[in-house]
C-alpha cells in the first residue's frame, strides 16, 4: 500500500513537474503569436517600414519561446503510456482522438506555416507571408483547442459508453466531447488568458527598452498593440471565468466548494473574497473553516448560479448528497457512501458479465452491459475508502484560487492604465512617476504566469482524487510500477526542463538587449 | 542570387520548396543555437528519454488487445 501511495505521488508530482513547465512557453506562444500577426496586419495594411521591423522584433522572440517549447508537451503522451497505463486503456480512442487531432492538423500547420512566416519575407508575397502568419497563430490556438477538449473530458466525462468487454470507453458522440460545456469554457477561458499574458509580456519588454530610453517610438507603437490585446484578453478572461465558475459548479460542485473552503453550503451563500483557513478543519468535526474571512453576502451563490438566492453545496452537503435544482433550491441526490456501494457493484456487475461473455451467454451479456452502463457514472467511488477521500486538497485549491483571482483583479486594473498611458503618455512622462510605472510592468510579466499557473493548479488539484472525474482515481489509474524509476525520471525532467527554462529567459533577454539597440523605426 | 545560381536551382514545385527552406536557414542567426536545442531536445527525447525509461507498459504485459483488456480488468476488478 505504501509503495502505491509513493507510485500515485511521484507519477502525480513527475506529470504537475512537466505540465507546469510545458505551460511556461504555451501561453506565451498563443498570445504573442497573436500579436504579431496584428503587427504584420498593421505593416501590410501600411506598408510603413517601423511595423516591418516592430513585427520582426516580436517575431524574433516568438520563436525563440515557440522552439525551446516545442516538443516539451510530448513527454505528457510518454507518462501516459508508461505511468498511467490502466488510465490510457481505459480511456481508449475518446483521449487518443483529440490528441491525434492535434498532433495531424494543428501541429503540421503550425510547423508548415511557421517557416514561411520567419524564412518568406523576400521569398512570397506580403500577403502570404500575412497568411502564414496567422495560420501559425491558429494553428497554435487549434493545438490547445484539441488538448483543452481532452482535458475537459477528463473533467467532466461525456460521449461515451463503457464497454465491459474491451474495459475501455468508447466514444459515442464526437461532438458532445468535442463541445462539452467544461470543453468550452476551459478551450475560451484558457486561450485568452494567454492573449493577457501576450499583452502583459509586451508591455513589460517595452517598459525595460522604455527605462533605457531605447527605440521609444517602437516600444509606444509595440504598447499600443499589446495593451489592447492584453485588455480584450483580460476581460474576455473575467467573462469566461464567470462560466467556468457556473460549469463547475453544476459538473464538479466538490471542486467549487474546495476553492471557497466551504464545508456547509446555505442559500444566499456569501464568497469569500480574502480569509485565511483554520487548519484543524475537517470534513469530520464542527471547526469553524476560517481563522479569518473577509465575505461578499450573496457573491457565492451569483457566481455559481447568477442567482443570488440559490442553494450552493458545501464540502459535507456534497459528501451527504445534497445539491441544487434548477431553481437553485436544494435538492437530495446520491450520497457518497451510496456512491460506494453502487460502484462497488458494478464491479460485481462487470465480473458476472466477464463470465458470460467467455461462456457465450449472450442474452445475460446484453442485460449485465445495460445494467453496468445504467450506473455507470459512480463506478470511480468503488475504489474509495471512505467517503472523505473524495474530498481535494482545499488549502491548496482554496489558496490558488484566490491568488488567480486577486492577480487576475490587478491585471484588469494594470493592463487599462497600460492602455489608458499608451493613448495619454503625458500621464506617465513624470520622471519618478514613469520609473515606478516601469518597473511594474516589468514585474507584472512573472505575475501573470503566476495566476496561470495558479488557475492550472485550481483546476487540477480542485478535481482530486480523481484522474477521470467519479470514474477513476488516480490510485486505480497508475500503473504498477516501482516509485524509484518514477523518482529517476522526475529528476531527470526537473534538470532537463530546469535547463531549457533557462536557456528560453537568457536567450530571449539577449534578444531584447540586442535587438533594442538597433533602428528599430 | 544572380540569373547562373537560379537555373542551377531549377523551377520545379520540389526544387523551389527545397531552397526556400535552404536559404531560410542559411540566412539564420539566433535560429542555428534554436534548431541545435529542438535537435538536442528530439534526440533526448524520443531516442533516450523515451526508449529507456518510457516503454509501452501494456506492451509488456500482453501481445494484443484482448490480453491487454484481460490485464487492466484484473488490475481494475481483482487487484485493487
Amino acid at each position: 500500500m505504501n509503495d502505491l501511495v509513493q507510485v500515485v505521488d511521484w507519477s502525480r508530482a513527475q506529470f504537475a513537474l512537466t505540465a507546469i513547465y510545458h505551460w511556461l512557453f504555451v501561453p506565451l506562444t498563443l498570445g504573442l503569436g497573436v500579436i504579431v500577426a496584428i503587427m504584420e496586419t498593421l505593416y501590410y495594411r501600411s506598408r510603413e517600414e517601423k511595423w516591418l521591423k516592430t513585427t520582426k522584433f516580436w517575431m524574433t522572440l516568438f520563436g525563440v519561446n515557440f522552439a525551446i517549447g516545442v516538443a516539451t508537451g510530448i513527454i505528457l503522451e510518454f507518462e501516459f503510456g508508461t505511468n498511467w497505463s490502466n488510465y490510457s486503456w481505459f480511456v481508449g480512442d475518446i483521449f487518443g482522438a483529440p490528441l491525434a487531432i492535434e498532433g495531424i492538423l494543428a501541429f503540421f500547420m503550425e510547423s508548415t506555416f511557421i517557416a514561411v512566416m520567419f524564412f518568406g519575407w523576400k521569398k512570397v508575397s506580403p500577403k502570404f507571408n500575412l497568411a502564414a502568419t496567422w495560420l501559425t497563430a491558429i494553428g497554435a490556438t487549434l493545438s490547445a483547442l484539441w488538448i483543452l477538449v481532452a482535458n475537459a473530458w477528463m473533467q467532466y466525462p461525456t460521449g461515451c459508453e463503457f464497454n465491459p468487454a474491451t474495459m475501455r470507453n468508447e466514444m459515442t458522440s464526437f461532438w458532445a466531447v468535442a463541445c462539452s460545456p467544461m470543453a468550452m469554457s476551459k478551450f475560451f477561458h484558457t486561450v485568452l488568458s494567454a492573449w493577457t499574458l501576450g499583452g502583459v509580456f509586451v508591455v513589460g519588454v517595452c517598459a525595460w527598452m522604455l527605462l533605457r530610453k531605447r527605440n521609444v517610438d517602437h516600444c509606444w507603437r509595440s504598447m499600443k498593440v499589446g495593451a489592447w490585446v492584453g485588455v480584450i484578453g483580460i476581460v474576455l478572461t473575467s467573462i469566461t471565468g464567470d462560466t467556468s465558475a457556473v460549469t463547475v459548479a453544476k459538473y464538479q460542485p466538490m471542486k467549487l466548494a474546495a476553492m471557497e473552503g466551504l464545508y456547509k453550503g446555505n442559500h444566499e451563500q456569501s464568497i469569500v473574497a480574502a480569509g485565511i483557513l483554520n487548519p484543524a478543519k475537517t470534513a469530520t468535526n464542527d471547526e469553524d473553516p476560517y481563522l479569518f474571512d473577509i465575505s461578499i453576502p450573496y457573491g457565492l451563490s451569483f457566481l455559481a448560479t447568477h442567482d443570488p438566492h440559490a442553494f450552493v453545496p458545501g464540502i459535507e452537503d456534497i459528501i451527504a448528497g445534497k445539491s441544487y435544482d434548477n431553481e437553485g433550491k436544494e435538492l437530495n441526490t446520491v450520497s457518497y457512501a451510496e456512491r460506494i456501494e453502487r460502484g462497488k457493484q458494478i464491479q460485481e456487475l462487470i465480473v458476472q458479465y466477464d463470465v458470460a461473455h467467455r461462456t457465450g451467454n449472450n442474452v445475460m451479456e446484453d442485460s449485465l452491459h445495460k445494467a453496468i452502463n445504467d450506473d455507470f457514472k459512480y463506478f470511480g467511488y468503488a475504489y474509495l475508502d471512505t467517503p472523505e477521500e473524495a474530498i481535494p486538497n482545499v488549502p491548496l485549491t482554496f489558496y490558488t484560487f484566490h491568488v488567480m483571482v486577486t492577480i487576475g483583479g490587478y491585471l484588469v486594473a494594470f493592463l487599462l492604465l497600460a492602455l489608458l498611458f499608451v493613448y495619454k503618455p503625458k500621464l506617465v512622462n513624470e520622471k519618478k512617476c514613469s520609473k515606478l510605472w516601469w518597473w511594474l510592468c516589468i514585474i507584472t510579466i512573472p505575475l501573470t504566469y503566476l495566476c496561470s499557473a495558479c488557475g492550472w493548479i485550481v483546476a487540477e488539484v480542485g478535481r482530486q482524487p480523481w484522474t477521470i472525474q467519479d470514474l477513476m482515481p488516480n490510485k486505480v489509474a497508475v500503473s504498477a510500477l516501482s516509485a524509484s524509476s518514477i523518482q529517476v525520471t522526475f529528476w531527470i525532467f526537473a534538470v532537463v526542463f530546469t535547463a531549457l527554462l533557462i536557456a528560453d529567459i537568457s536567450i530571449i533577454c539577449k534578444q531584447i538587449s540586442k535587438k533594442s539597440k538597433e533602428d528599430l523605426g | 542570387m544572380n540569373d547562373e545560381t537560379e537555373k542551377l536551382r531549377g523551377d520545379t514545385w520540389l526544387s523551389k520548396v527545397w531552397w526556400f527552406y535552404v536559404d531560410g536557414f542559411r540566412a539564420m542567426t539566433v535560429g542555428r543555437t534554436l534548431w541545435a536545442i529542438i535537435a538536442i531536445k528530439v534526440v533526448l527525447f524520443f531516442l533516450i528519454i523515451k526508449w529507456i525509461f518510457f516503454p509501452d507498459f501494456l506492451a509488456g504485459k500482453a501481445d494484443d488487445d484482448a490480453g491487454k483488456a484481460d490485464y487492466v480488468r484484473h488490475e481494475l476488478i481483482d487487484n485493487k
